[in-house]
């Protein structure tokens, strides 16, 4: 990708010394130095809590540190205002995009600065408003024009929105928080582009995010935070995913993979399913008893309409299921449920659990005829199940009786877990299991997976993230618009490029 | 009972102590009698109210539904000389029969509860009016339903009926709500709706339910007030009586946004709003001012409410955020 850099970096306009900042219990930064040239690719990684998010909040003036200084061209200020941030020149493109979707682009980008006419009214200079636009959006050659509607816009383009808002207002620095967490793989490659672009137009990036490959193609300079403090910088030629890893958690990543326990057997048998989105196109699938069956594919693939179909979210068009040889019918959530094929769902929050439910609510809600006599709940066996659960998956809470909101994203999703775990599970499908999820709990989940699967459960698991998928499963079926184009069978052929080729091209040979 | 049913009890007895130090008269057995009966008039169908809002939803069809079961109800026993035994059931069949349009409207057919209701109220109130011609219907001298005028208008111990009937509906809606497998689906449909489909609740049955048991309670209410008023006048019966219902659902704790609410709650703002009424009867403020008073303490309750919650929740998530933090201080070391 386009990553030629030539010359010495300039000097730097922006830096942050010895930059600290406690909260009451906890060092969130030590003696952070970060400096940032124009035209600087700078990669910024670390774990969850880290300190990215507040090392980034210092320098949108939203947080002010404790100790150490912000230099600006020279100039010293002990803590930033959110005004004097901007009028630095540093503008935010967040990981939720923040635009109006009843507008259209133009006014979006210029949302509170609309140019006007005078007059007691002050109406919007819509001609210069257009005017203005135009020239933004050219200079990140988008594909789409000043009047469109940002609710017909993808998540891509609602970025390069977001940034066309950054450069209207002079950005020199544009802080990029996991920007390419819901974009496909061609969408990624653009933004990549974009970055070097604005990088050629001497604007400054600082990317943070946990794809390290995206890293390696478009920075200049790597810094890792751990715990807090810097933990280490790779200049360019040094950068390498090994090293990234290293620097993140300190120690090398060991092997993701377990083998599974058991010969697979028969599980769930898909044959000729046709889901909502892809109506013309049929899945055949089989998922075995004993194994995990990663199902990789760019988004809008129909891989999240599959696993609907299969939950009964959405019930098929067509097609025929069967569980252990015998043919089953699912056309709701309660079909599935009482087949022992549960989803632990994409968007945790939404559809995973309710979060206001203390926990002990969530862990029975799918089971509650089994802890309840003549349909009154029975408290003390919600109790005992939801303490079994809780001591089996370490799902870290003060107490069941704790609202879920209150716990960590991987603690969150040990309670989804438990919710079905707590049953008689025969086919688990997960949809991308580890999302917003820190390192720790990500190798705990991995965990249960491979506990599941020598279980004699079924697993199916979703996933966007190339490690998680080449890292955790003995097969994996690639999805390409709404078809499984292709299944690895070896271990030895799980690479980024052979996956990738299917995502991509769907070929016709299935690649053994 | 929860904090925030105590200080709505709390409330109640303040307000009363008030109005006992202005007009003893307040204490007396007879305006106690007078006051439950009427809590209990308003309590059957504002728990009905109480159980749509927990799903998200809201009920704005009842006082309408009073006006025309009501007339229904009076020409079968009085003109067509049906037996109470079977009217009753009728009338509260009625109601139910009603619920299940609006639960299906909502459910199946997408459409927001607010404009199904408010169709409802329109739709119910035309067709009562349509039914009398406009004319007032009452029981009249012709007798013969003295039983169940008994059961529905009559006082055991100086206790009346209708307050019997409220606790009995309270305490059994109690259980269901507060300790039953289908009272969990509810809050768990209104909280989170997509969540409690994930989890295999089937959420348009008990989305529907809720409208059903709305529709029941206000048949049941309609027959306590149409002997209550002895007379039904099709254009004015019942008007406003759901925005009583759901004042005392708000009072009581019922989120609008669902998922939230109690029957205790919603028991004791149908009483504090009762108490208020008596209040400015009793202390000769104008009665025009009675929908005033009202506004101005749901006004004033809800908003303390809020602020306290506010200070709560910044509480936790201060004790929540150290917790965390120094729980996660040993283990990065």
């Amino acid at each position: 990708m386009t990553s030629e850099r030539g010359g010495p970096p300039a000097a730097p306009f922006l830096r942050l010394v010895r930059i600290g900042k406690t909260y009451p219990g906890v060092t969130a930064l030590a003696d952070v130095d970060l400096e940032v040239a124009r035209g600087e690719v700078v990669g910024l990684i670390g774990e969850n809590g880290a300190g990215k998010s507040t090392l980034m909040k210092v320098l949108g003036g939203v947080v002010a540190p404790d100790s150490g200084h912000i230099e600006i061209d020279g100039t010293v200020h002990r803590a930033l205002t959110v005004p004097q941030s901007l009028a630095a020149g540093i503008a935010f493109v967040h990981q939720e995009l923040n635009l109006f979707e009843n507008l259209d682009v133009a006014a979006n980008i210029f949302i509170g600065r609309e140019p006007r006419w005078g007059g007691p009214l002050h109406l919007i200079d819509r001609q210069l408003l257009y005017r203005r636009t135009r020239p933004l959006l050219e200079r990140l050659k988008v594909d789409f024009d000043a009047r469109t509607p940002v609710a017909t816009l993808s998540i891509a383009q609602r970025q390069m929105v977001e940034i066309a808002k950054a450069l209207s207002l002079d950005a020199r620095l544009i802080i990029m928080d996991e920007p390419t967490s819901s974009l496909t793989v061609a969408e990624t490659e653009r933004l990549l582009d974009v970055i070097a672009e604005l990088q050629a137009q001497g604007v400054a990036v600082i990317y943070i995010t946990h794809r390290l490959n995206e890293v390696k193609d478009c920075a200049d300079r790597v810094v890792c935070l751990r715990d807090g403090v810097v933990a280490g910088a790779l200049a360019h030629d040094e950068i390498a995913h090994a090293a990234m890893i290293r620097l993140m958690i300190g120690r090398d990543l060991k092997a993701l993979y377990t083998p599974p326990g058991r010969q697979p057997a028969t599980g769930l048998e898909v044959q000729g399913l046709r889901t909502v989105l892809f109506p013309d196109r049929a899945v055949d699938l089989e998922i075995r008893r004993g194994e995990i069956l990663g199902l990789a594919g760019l988004i809008g693939s129909g891989r999240t309409e599959l696993a609907r179909a299969l939950f009964g979210i959405d019930p098929p068009l067509a097609g025929a299921i069967r569980l252990d040889g015998e043919p089953i019918t699912v056309r709701t959530p309660h079909h599935a449920i009482m087949r022992g094929i549960y989803l632990v769902p994409e968007d945790r929050k939404r559809s995973g659990v309710i979060v206001e439910f203390p926990v002990r609510c969530n862990v029975t809600l799918a089971d509650l005829h089994d802890h309840s006599r003549a349909w009154l709940i029975s408290g003390g066996r919600e109790c005992a199940t939801t303490e079994r659960q809780k001591e089996r998956l370490h799902i870290r809470t003060p107490s069941i009786e704790s609202e879920v909101i209150t716990l960590s994203g991987g603690n969150q999703q040990k309670v989804v877990l438990a919710k079905w775990l707590a049953m008689r599970p025969s086919v688990v499908i997960f949809d991308e299991p580890t999302r917003g999820i820190d390192v720790g709990a990500k190798s705990e989940i991995y965990a249960i997976l491979r506990q599941l699967a020598d279980a004699g459960v079924a697993i199916l698991m979703i996933s966007s993230d190339m490690e998680e998928v080449i890292g955790v499963s003995d097969r994996i079926a690639v999805m390409h618009e709404g078809r499984i184009s292709g299944i690895l069978e070896n271990r030895d052929s799980f690479t980024e490029t052979n996956v990738l080729e299917l995502a991509v091209n769907s070929p016709a040979r299935t690649a053994a | 009972m929860q904090k925030k049913d105590l200080g709505l009890l709390v409330l109640i007895l303040v307000v009363g102590a008030i109005t006992t130090a202005l007009n003893p008269v307040f204490l007396s057995p007879v305006n106690l009698g007078n006051m439950a009966n009427l809590v209990g008039l308003f309590g059957i169908f504002s728990i009905g109210i109480g159980v749509v809002i927990i799903t998200g939803g809201i009920d704005l069809s009842v006082g309408s539904m009073f006006a025309l079961i009501g007339v229904v109800f009076i020409d079968l026993m009085t003109n067509k000389g049906m037996a109470w035994e079977l009217v009753l059931p009728l009338a509260i069949g009625l109601g139910i029969c009603f619920g299940v349009i609006h639960g299906v409207l909502v459910t199946r057919f997408n459409m927001q509860p607010f404009v199904v209701t408010l169709c409802g109220l329109l739709i119910y109130r035309g067709a009562a009016r349509y039914y009398m011609a406009d004319a007032t219907i009452g029981f009249g001298y012709a007798g013969g339903h003295e039983t169940l005028e008994w059961l529905a208008s009559g006082r055991s111990l100086g206790v009346p009926h209708t307050f019997i009937a409220f606790v009995a509906v309270a305490i059994v809606m109690g259980i269901v709500l507060h300790r039953s497998v289908f009272g969990r689906y509810l809050f768990a449909v209104g909280k989170n709706e997509e969540a409690a489909r994930y989890s295999g609740i089937p959420t348009n049955l008990v989305i529907a339910s809720a409208y059903v048991i709305s529709g029941a309670l206000a048949g049941l209410a309609a027959v306590f007030l149409a002997f209550y008023t002895y007379s039904i006048q099709p254009s004015a019966h019942g008007n406003f009586y759901e925005l009583y219902g759901i004042a005392a659902a708000v009072l009581g704790g019922c989120s609008l946004r669902g998922g939230e609410g109690s029957i205790m709650g919603i028991a004791l703002g149908t009483v504090l709003l009762q108490v208020l009424q008596n209040l400015v009867n009793l202390l000769g403020i104008p009665t025009s001012l009675n929908f005033a008073v009202m506004g101005t303490v749901i006004l004033l309750g809800v908003l303390t409410d809020q602020q306290l919650q506010r200070r709560r929740a910044r509480l936790l998530a201060v004790k929540a955020h150290q917790a965390k933090t120094l729980g996660a201080q040993p283990a990065r070391a």
